[in-house]
């Protein structure tokens, strides 16, 4: 190839705009209008850093009005223990299911076999094994649920070892409604003394590797609402 | 913004289902190295620690306290705690500095300069010095048995499979607790029928799997599980004391124990105190030592969807087991948690402990399909095993597996099956009908087995605990029903706790009930030439995996 002077130029020239271009840092194109990319720069994140951030909801929820909850008396009723941020920083389980609508259906299972459900928040911890046996201590009948807002539930006895359960449902992102309703059921037969069959378990192994991140930051959320002075309160009328 | 083609390809590549994140350090994200991290010291005054890591006595947390007195060497610790962590990080990778002088040097260094030490490592040093520290010169494997029903039969025939293809600890869980009696009792007898001298236990609420211990229903525990900040320790009603006393009760009986630990369940717990999984991790291991134990089930486990979200995760996840070497514990180094969406990705995963070798590489392997493994997935499973032994033969490396042959797993099923239908109809306990026993023969998981009267067993399992049922009845029930060869090696592996030598750094047992540990085969490795190599019969087995040509046939 012939190199002529006028090539020179050519390529001087285009060099020079190119470099002009570059310094024109309010445009993110270029001449030809196309986005202008520069390999190996870093360029700008579009996840912003969370960084320096100590909590995940600026506010805590106050509930020093709340009524502190009471041992129960009534052999049929059954205590539900929700999570600190149940129904007010969290509002729907981890798989999606409004919180209201879990409340419901554990309700009606115990309803549908003759108990008496109550619903009391726990603000001392944010174990979901801890939380549903507190429960059941406070629980006329002995039995008790404890569902954290993420919506992993379980059914204790008031006699059990702490980490011991009735029945346990830890992969919350698979429970469904009907599970829930379930679970209220199974509970007030507890209660009733009959031979439970234990809801059947449900298993998913691709659950954590796609869950694990946001069951994390949603129990953060919860543990951060935890008031341990307050202990439990009445969360919802008989 | 109109899509790129190649882009919707790649978004939907199993890789991009999993969760990742960006470090958070104030939220416990972060795997190597929080900015919060406190900086090595450590200071001694009349023969006692006045000062760790930055922090005066007075202001020690009972972690601290419990590591200050109990899992440092004093009398080593200012001398070792001079020696740059990028000098201790070279002797971990030179083949000419021996496993116990590392030991010896480690023993004095504090957990903040442990986590140090690690940051100077990249994996492939990782890894060499995972395959000079671990403690037991042969690589070992443990798998998980359970199932969706927590059906004791099935429990014992993939039990006797697991231990024919080589596993030789075997872990059980139940979806419902209540479960655990009859599930370790199948755990038990189905592991002898395969192998006689495979270790066996059962995850539970930890009073009961003392008690199935203490009752020789078991034969090691392994869910002593410890934490990094003090606030999880007592949100689980626990402290490194009250660890370290149900440490001893284990012993007091004879029977091995491990520790459980493993980044990210502070952070999953939200109480991290803003410091790195690594570092969190270190103070667990030292716990863990401090508590007398002699080994651990470590690697993140099963919140290992933590350390995988975040940046060199992964890494960390190496990086703690190898401290968990460094501290001359035996190391059960996890892999053993369904973790990736990705076949690539899980299988990178586990290279990482399989290439160099540990005392077991998974903790446990899915000896059933995932969709059965009751601790919610393990990274490998049953519909591996062929890839598995390939990777062994591929690369000539001892994985703890071996190629078998489909009559021979056939045979020892419907033993195993056999055998337990036996000893609950000597004992009692809930029926197993002939039909369970030829279902489960030939199942490869539970969708292929029949369903089992859950009431029923549940007042089996209910009555095994009441009756006071032991490891010697279920001997005798075997010897009667004529499964006298179970009954022996059931009965040789309950001896174990009277001999006691299988309580060693990292025991696992062979065929004829010989120990192997670190105590008595000890990694020798110091580079080539050394160590542990696949050769002899070994090499042999490895080679013969199935599928493979026949010249002739052509």
């Amino acid at each position: 190839m012939q190199v002529s002077q006028e090539l020179i130029e050519k390529i001087t020239e285009e060099v020079v705009r190119q470099i002009r271009s570059r310094g024109d840092s309010g445009s993110v194109y270029d001449a030809n209008g196309c986005r202008r990319v520069v390999a190996g720069e870093l360029g700008e994140d579009d996840v912003p850093s969370m960084a320096g951030r100590t909590r995940i909801n600026e506010n805590k929820s106050d509930y020093s009005a709340y009524k502190r909850a009471e041992k129960g008396t009534d052999p049929k009723e059954i205590v539900i223990g929700v999570g600190a941020a149940f129904q007010r920083e969290i509002k729907r389980t981890i798989g999606g299911i409004p919180l209201e609508e879990v409340l419901r259906n554990v309700k009606a299972g115990i309803e549908e076999e003759g108990m008496i459900p109550r619903v009391v928040k726990v603000l001392d911890t944010s174990d979901v094994g801890f939380m549903a046996l507190e429960s059941a201590k406070l629980s006329g009948s002995g039995i008790g649920i404890g569902i954290q807002s993420k919506g992993t539930t379980v059914i204790s006895q008031k006699d059990l070892y702490p980490l011991s359960n009735l029945e346990l449902f830890p992969q919350a992102p698979l429970m469904t409604l009907e599970t829930y309703r379930r679970i209220g059921q199974n509970a007030a037969k507890y209660v009733k003394g009959e031979n439970v069959t234990p809801i059947p378990s449900v298993n998913d192994p691709m659950v954590r590797p796609k869950y694990q991140v946001k069951a994390a930051i949603m129990h953060i959320a919860e543990t951060e609402q935890l008031d341990p002075k307050l202990g439990i309160i009445e969360w919802e009328g008989k | 913004m109109r899509r790129s083609k190649r882009f919707e390809v790649l978004d939907q590549r199993p890789v991009n289902k999993d969760g990742y994140i960006n470090e958070w350090p104030e939220m416990g994200f972060v795997a190597m190295k929080s900015p919060y991290d406190p900086k090595p010291s450590v200071r001694v005054e009349n023969g006692q620690i006045v000062e760790l890591d930055g922090k005066k006595r007075e202001d020690f947390d009972f972690l601290d306290t419990f590591i200050a007195d109990y899992a440092i060497n004093i009398a080593r610790t200012e001398q070792s705690m001079k020696i740059s962590a990028l000098d201790i990080a070279k002797m971990i990778v030179d083949i000419h500095v021996s496993r116990k002088e590392v030991l010896e040097v480690i023993s004095g260094i504090t957990p903040a300069k442990m986590t140090e030490v690690i940051n100077e490592l990249n994996v492939v040093e990782m890894m060499m010095g995972m395959q000079k520290m671990r403690a037991r010169k042969k690589p070992g494997n443990q798998a998980h048995i359970t199932n969706l029903k927590d059906d004791p039969v099935q429990i014992a025939a993939d039990a006797a499979e697991g231990a024919l293809r080589g596993f030789a600890e075997e872990e059980t869980t139940m979806g419902v607790a209540r479960y655990a009696p009859l599930d370790a009792m199948g755990l038990l007898i189905g592991s002898q029928v395969g192998r006689p001298g495979v270790l066996t236990q059962c995850s539970s609420e930890e009073a009961t799997e003392l008690e199935l211990g203490i009752r020789g229903l078991t034969t090691y525990a392994e869910t002593l599980s410890v934490y990094g900040t003090e606030k999880v320790f007592i949100d689980g009603d626990d402290t490194p004391y009250s660890k370290a006393f149900l440490n001893s009760s284990y012993a007091s009986r004879g029977l091995k124990v491990r520790f459980t630990s493993g980044s990210g369940s502070e952070v999953l717990m939200g109480s991290s105190e803003m410091k790195s999984m690594l570092y969190l991790e270190c103070r667990c291991l030292y716990v863990t030592k401090g508590c007398g134990s002699q080994g651990i089930q470590n690697g993140s486990v099963s919140c290992i969807g933590i350390p995988g979200s975040v940046p060199a995760g992964i890494r960390e996840v190496l990086g703690e087991n190898l401290v968990a070497a460094l501290l001359g514990l035996e190391c059960a180094s996890s892999n053993d948690q369904s973790f990736s969406n990705s076949d690539m990705r899980r299988t990178a995963r586990t290279m990482l402990q399989f290439l160099p070798g540990t005392d077991f590489i998974f903790s446990g392997y899915a000896a059933e399909p995932n969709y059965d493994n009751m601790f919610a997935g393990s990274n490998f499973d049953a519909e591996d095993f062929d890839d598995y032994n390939v990777f062994q033969r591929d690369m000539q490396v001892d994985g703890g597996l071996r190629p078998v042959k489909e009559e021979d797993v056939i045979a020892v099923r419907r033993k195993a099956a056999k055998a337990v239908q036996a000893v609950f109809r000597q004992l009692g306990l809930a029926e197993v009908s002939d039909e369970q026993v030829e279902a489960i023969t030939y199942a490869h998981g539970s969708k292929d087995t029949l369903p089992r009267d859950v009431a029923a067993d549940l007042m089996s399992a209910e009555d095994v605990m009441k009756r006071g049922i032991t490891g010697i009845d279920v001997v005798k029930a075997l010897a009667d029903s004529g499964f006298t060869d179970v009954a022996e090696s059931v009965l040789s592996m309950l001896k174990q706790r009277v001999i006691g030598d299988y309580m060693q750094t990292a025991a696992i047992l062979d065929s004829d009930f010989h120990v192997m540990s670190g105590v008595n085969t000890p990694n020798d490795y110091m580079g080539p030439g050394t160590g542990y190599r696949v050769e002899g019969k070994r090499w042999e087995e490895i080679k013969r995996i199935p599928h493979r040509i026949n010249p002739m046939d052509i």
